[in-house]
C-alpha cells in the first residue's frame, strides 16, 4: 500500500512538473489557430523573458470555437481567448461573466489583431469552372462546409453566400435566402469543424470545392504540397475579425493580469503582425501588410455588420428555429 | 460425413464440407477485414518515415504527458475500481438486503449512459456555473479541466466492470465456504482473506484487466472534461485526435499504436488469466476426485 502510494506522489510530481515555470498563460483558441500560435508563442515568450525578467510558458488548448467558448464558461481557466467571432467571447461575458462588457474596446481594431475571409478552395485544373459563389448552387457541384451551427467557420461561409447573393442586381433577402438553401443542397458532408472540414476535402477527395477561411488555404498548402489544389478569390467576400480578449475574472485570480494584457498587445506589434503575415492572416500594420501585399489579393469585403452585427446575425440565422434550421430542414426533405 | 473412421470430430456437425469452408473463411475475411488489418495499419503509418520519427513523436513533451496521465489515471482509477467491486459483489452476492437489485441496476449504470453525457454530469457538478463550482473556487480546488476531474470521469466509466465480473461468480459459489469457516470461528476478515478471495481471484483479475483496458483507452467522457490543454490534461487518445487534426499523422499514429501496445499486453494477459483460471480450475476438479 505504501509503495503505491509513493508510486503516486512521484506520478503526480512528474506530472505537475509541466507547470512549474513562473508564469503560465492558457490561451484557450479555436480549431484551426494552432499553426500561428504554435509559431507566436516562442516569438513572445522570448521578448517578455528579456522585457520582464521572467520565464513565461504558453499552454494551448484547441478545439471548435463555441465549444471552447463553453469550456470557458464552465471553468476552464483560460488566462486568454482567442477565438473567430465575437459571439463566442460574448457568450462568455453573458453566461460566466468571466470577462468584463467592453473587452473589445480594450483594445486596437475592435480587439481583432488580423482577420481572414473565406475563399473557394477547388481541385487542380479547376474542373468544374468555380470562378464565385453562383457557381457553387449549380447543379452537380458539391460543396464542402463546416456545419454553421457549430462551427464560425461555417457561419462566415453562409453570411458570405447571403451577402452575395443580396449584392446582385435585384438582389433581396427572399433571393439570398434562396441562393443560400441551394447551396446548402449541395453538401454532402457537414462537418462540426474547420480542420474537419480541410480533412473531408484532402483527405477523404470529397467534394469538388471546399470553403474556408484564407489561412487554412495555406496550411493545405503546407501540408499536402501546392500541386494538389487551387485557391479561387470570389468577387466579393466576407471580413473575418478574429477576436481576442483577456479573461478578467482569471488573470485577477491567478495573479497574470500584466502577462495576459502583453500576450495580446504583443500581437499588433511589428513582429507579432509579421507571425500572422507568415501563417496568412491579413495584418492590420500597414508597413507589415504592405511587405506581404503579393500574398493577399485585393477582395470587395462586408462585414457582419451588413447583418446588423454578430449577435443579430446569430439570432435570426443561427439560433434553434432560425433561417439556417429552416433551410436545413427543407433542403433534408427534398 | 464421408469419413466414418474420424466420427468423433464430425459428428455434430451435418454441413457438407464446402458450407464449412465457406462459413470459415467469411469468418476469417471479417477478422482480417475488421481487426487485423486496421490493427497493421497504425503500425504501418506510425513507422511509415521510419524509427527516428516514432520515437521523436513519443518523446515529445506533449505526447510524453500525455502518457504519462494516462497512466496516472489508471492507476488511480483501478485501485478505485477494485475496493469498489469487491466490496459491492460481496454485498450483492453474499448477503440479502433491501434495495439489493436497485444497487445493481446503479452499478449498471455507466454501461448503458453515454460517455460524453457521463462528462456532463461531472460539469454540472463541478463547472463553474454547476451546483458546487462557485463553493470550489472559492477555496480554490480544480476538478474539471483538471487531473481529478479526468479520474473521475474514468472512474465513471469503469465502475461496473469489477463487479459485473464478480457477481456472477460469488453467487454461483453461494456462501457455504464462508458460513463453514465462520462456524468454525474464523472473523470476518479471516474468511474474507482466506475463503472469498482466493475462490475469486481470477475472476477478479480479469475484471481489473477490462478495467484497465477502458480505463486507458477511454475519449468520450474525459474529452468533455479535460479542456484539450496540451501538455496538461490532454490523455493518450485525446492527443491522438489532437495530432491527426494537425495533419501530423506519424505522431498520431505514433501514440495510437502506443494504445494498441497497452491494448495488446491487457489482451495477453486477459488470456493469460484465463488459461491460468482454467487450470486451475481443473486441479480443483481432479483434487475433488481424489
Amino acid at each position: 500500500m505504501t509503495r503505491r502510494a509513493s508510486l503516486l506522489a512521484v506520478a503526480f510530481a512528474l506530472l505537475s512538473g509541466h507547470a512549474l515555470a513562473d508564469t503560465t498563460l492558457l490561451n484557450v483558441s479555436y480549431d484551426v489557430m494552432r499553426d500561428f500560435y504554435k509559431d507566436y508563442n516562442p516569438v513572445f515568450s522570448k521578448y517578455y523573458e528579456a522585457k520582464f525578467k521572467d520565464k513565461l510558458t504558453v499552454q494551448q488548448s484547441h478545439g471548435g470555437s463555441s465549444k471552447q467558448a463553453r469550456s470557458v464558461i464552465d471553468g476552464l481557466e483560460a488566462d486568454v481567448v482567442t477565438m473567430n467571432q465575437s459571439t463566442d467571447i460574448d457568450a462568455i461575458v453573458e453566461k460566466g461573466k468571466q470577462i468584463n462588457p467592453g473587452w473589445e474596446k480594450r483594445l486596437p481594431d475592435n480587439a481583432s489583431p488580423f482577420s481572414s475571409l473565406q475563399v473557394l478552395i477547388v481541385r487542380k485544373g479547376n474542373p468544374k469552372g468555380i470562378k464565385d459563389w453562383n457557381d457553387l448552387v449549380k447543379p452537380g457541384v458539391q460543396v464542402v462546409v463546416p456545419n454553421p451551427k457549430t462551427s464560425g467557420n461555417g457561419r462566415y461561409t453562409y453570411l458570405a453566400a447571403w451577402g452575395y447573393a443580396l449584392k446582385q442586381p435585384g438582389g433581396n433577402d427572399a433571393k439570398a435566402r434562396g441562393f443560400v438553401s441551394s447551396l446548402f443542397a449541395n453538401v454532402p458532408v457537414l462537418d462540426s469543424g474547420g480542420r474537419a472540414a480541410t480533412t473531408t476535402f484532402m483527405q477523404r477527395n470529397i467534394g469538388d470545392v471546399l470553403v474556408t477561411f484564407e489561412n487554412e488555404a495555406e496550411m493545405i498548402a503546407r501540408e499536402f504540397g501546392r500541386g494538389g489544389f487551387e485557391v479561387v478569390y470570389p468577387s466579393v467576400s466576407i471580413d473575418a475579425d478574429l477576436p481576442v480578449a483577456v479573461v478578467d475574472k482569471v488573470v485577477d485570480k491567478k495573479g497574470t493580469r500584466k502577462a495576459a494584457e502583453e500576450y495580446l498587445k504583443y500581437l499588433w506589434s511589428p513582429e507579432g503582425q509579421q507571425v500572422a503575415a507568415q501563417n496568412y492572416l491579413r495584418p492590420r500594420d500597414k508597413t507589415v501588410a504592405a511587405k506581404f501585399a503579393k500574398q493577399f489579393p485585393v477582395v470587395k469585403l462586408f462585414t457582419v455588420d451588413e447583418f446588423g452585427g454578430w449577435t443579430k446575425a446569430q439570432k435570426q440565422h443561427f439560433d434553434d428555429g432560425g433561417i439556417y434550421d429552416q433551410i436545413a430542414a427543407a433542403n433534408a426533405k427534398k | 460425413m464421408s469419413g466414418t473412421q474420424n466420427a468423433p470430430r464430425s459428428i455434430v456437425t451435418t454441413e457438407s464440407a464446402p458450407v464449412r469452408w465457406l462459413l470459415t473463411g467469411i469468418a476469417l475475411l471479417f477478422v482480417a477485414l475488421f481487426l487485423v488489418i486496421p490493427l497493421v495499419s497504425v503500425f504501418a503509418e506510425a513507422f511509415k518515415q521510419g524509427w527516428r520519427l516514432y520515437l521523436a513523436a513519443l518523446v515529445e513533451p506533449d505526447a510524453w504527458s500525455a502518457i504519462k496521465l494516462t497512466l496516472l489515471t489508471a492507476v488511480i482509477a483501478v485501485p478505485l475500481n477494485l475496493v469498489f467491486g469487491v466490496a459491492a459483489a460481496w454485498a450483492i452476492a453474499k448477503f440479502d438486503f433491501k434495495g439489493k437489485s436497485f444497487l445493481i441496476t446503479l452499478i449498471d449504470l455507466p454501461f448503458s449512459v453515454s460517455p460524453v453525457v457521463a462528462g456532463l454530469i461531472y460539469v454540472l457538478l463541478f463547472g463553474a456555473q454547476g451546483w458546487w463550482g462557485p463553493w470550489l473556487a472559492e477555496h480554490d480546488i480544480k476538478i474539471i479541466f483538471a487531473v481529478p476531474g479526468i479520474v473521475l470521469a474514468t472512474v465513471f466509466v469503469t465502475f461496473p466492470f469489477v463487479a459485473r465480473e464478480l457477481i456472477p461468480l460469488m453467487e454461483a459459489q453461494g456462501s457455504e465456504e464462508e458460513q463453514a469457516a465462520l462456524v468454525l470461528g474464523a472473523s470476518g476478515w479471516q474468511t474474507f482473506w482466506r475463503v472469498t478471495l482466493p475462490n475469486i481471484k481470477w475472476g477478479l483479475l480479469y475484471g481489473v484487466i477490462l478495467a484497465n483496458a477502458r480505463a486507458m483507452g477511454e475519449f468520450g467522457a474525459v474529452s468533455v472534461v479535460s479542456g484539450h490543454i496540451r501538455g496538461m490534461t490532454n490523455t493518450i487518445p485525446l492527443h491522438v485526435e489532437i495530432l491527426y487534426n494537425e495533419y501530423n499523422f506519424v505522431a498520431a499514429f505514433a501514440c495510437a499504436s502506443i494504445l494498441a501496445l497497452l491494448a495488446l499486453v491487457t489482451l495477453a494477459a486477459k488470456s493469460y488469466v484465463e488459461w491460468a483460471a482454467a487450470r486451475q480450475a481443473a486441479e480443483d476438479r481432479r483434487h475433488a476426485v481424489e
